[in-house]
């Protein structure tokens, strides 16, 4: 028996599996249901999770991989955050930092707000519009075992990857985060650029 | 050859300072990514970040972009400058939530439409809403109207943004860049 092709993840699966031995692997998470599926993978200083920003998470990871060159930036969002700002794949596509990852958690819906469809219900496929902008590994990942590959891809950094993974449009409970924008900032920087971080 | 002629003949105004003097304070402040959508008033100032090795400049498609970039720019340990027109101020707004929840820096540099000596009229509503806008969101703004106090307003606002964690805009206004008027360009 051969698994059904058209079968979704589920993004808690996914998730964890894209942080996996993470290493010093630095996290941007998207507001929403990216954000609880992150923190539920396991709280972490590397993470920065998203309250709000909407159509931001794509760009803090180029600036993030632009400054932290030698660090692997994964940027785990939704299909509707990313739509927000889709053309940010365009200066990203340009730069292509060889360390940023972009994972796009598509399950066709707003989620927080009632579960309405998002344009990639109706087909809008983002990982057509990165390869148009350029961004050379960009795919559409259905399987566990593509999950795995996007997870290999983005903690060795070796181009700018694009990935839309088709997922399940389930209702999953809240793993919250701090909520304090400069908690998370500071812990983060402190993570990434040392003790110093704390004195300028 | 007449045309050649008619050219030489023009007396040329100097060209203004401050766009290097921008240039110089912003390296002095240790800037090293640049966002922008770019304006003719920003021209001189981008052609020396890009003629610079140590400038990351990052052409965005909408403003609202570079203050996620230049957030994530910070969180790494990078500081930048976000270079726009005051129409591209209203693109931000919502994503200024990000610097100003986050206590991160951001410095912008807006060049001003809608203000002193403006010929389009639809430059008009967002020109005047841009301090308003900037004020509601958080951001301080500081207006400079004078050339020769062009450099020192951009260093004092670096200075505040870096080292109180606070969005902080430079408006230049069309007294320093001089007030556009396509109409008179199109009949020379």
């Amino acid at each position: 028996m051969t698994a059904n092709p058209n079968a979704l993840l589920h993004r808690r699966d996914v998730v964890s599996e894209l942080v996996r031995d993470r290493a010093d692997l630095l996290v941007i998470a998207g507001l929403g249901a990216p954000n609880w599926d992150v923190s539920a993978a396991g709280d972490h200083p590397n993470n920065f999770p998203l309250w709000g920003a909407m159509g931001g998470a794509s760009m803090i990871g180029l600036g993030l991989a632009l400054a932290q060159p030698k660090r692997k930036v994964l940027v785990i969002t939704g299909d509707g955050e990313l739509l927000m700002n889709v053309g940010s794949l365009a200066p990203i596509a340009v730069e292509a930092p060889k360390n940023l990852t972009i994972a796009v958690l598509d399950n066709e819906r707003f989620g927080e707000t009632g579960m309405q469809k998002t344009p990639t219900a109706s087909g809008v496929d983002l990982a057509a519009i990165a390869t148009a902008c350029g961004i050379r590994t960009s795919r559409i990942v259905r399987t566990m075992a593509e999950v795995t590959e996007l997870r290999d891809l983005a903690h060795e950094g070796r181009g700018t990857t694009f990935a839309q993974i088709k997922i399940h449009p389930e209702a999953l409970p809240f793993v919250m985060p701090p909520a304090d924008g400069v908690i998370l900032t500071s812990r983060f920087r402190q993570s990434v650029l040392g003790d110093e971080a704390l004195y300028n | 050859m007449a045309e050649a002629a008619k050219a030489g003949s023009v007396a040329q105004a100097p060209l203004p300072t401050w766009p290097d003097e921008i240039y110089r304070v912003l390296k002095n402040a240790g800037i090293r990514q640049v966002a922008m959508v770019p304006d003719a008033g920003h021209s001189r100032l981008i052609r020396s970040f890009e003629a610079d090795p140590e400038t990351r400049v990052v052409t965005l498609t909408t403003e609202e972009e570079g203050v996620a970039m230049l957030a994530g720019a910070w969180l790494g340990g990078a500081r930048g400058v976000l270079l726009l027109q005051s129409s591209g101020v209203g693109n931000c707004i919502n994503m200024l939530s990000l610097p100003v929840i986050c206590h991160m820096p951001l410095l912008m540099i807006v060049t001003m439409r809608g203000d002193w000596g403006e010929f389009n009229p639809w430059q008009i509503p967002m020109g005047q809403g841009t301090r308003p806008s900037l004020e509601a969101m958080g951001v301080i703004v500081n207006k400079v109207d004078d050339p020769d106090l062009v450099a020192s307003t951009v260093q004092g606002a670096a200075h505040l943004a870096f080292n109180t964690w606070k969005p902080v805009a430079v408006l230049l206004g069309q007294r320093v860049l001089g007030a556009k008027n396509f109409k008179e360009l199109a009949r020379k």
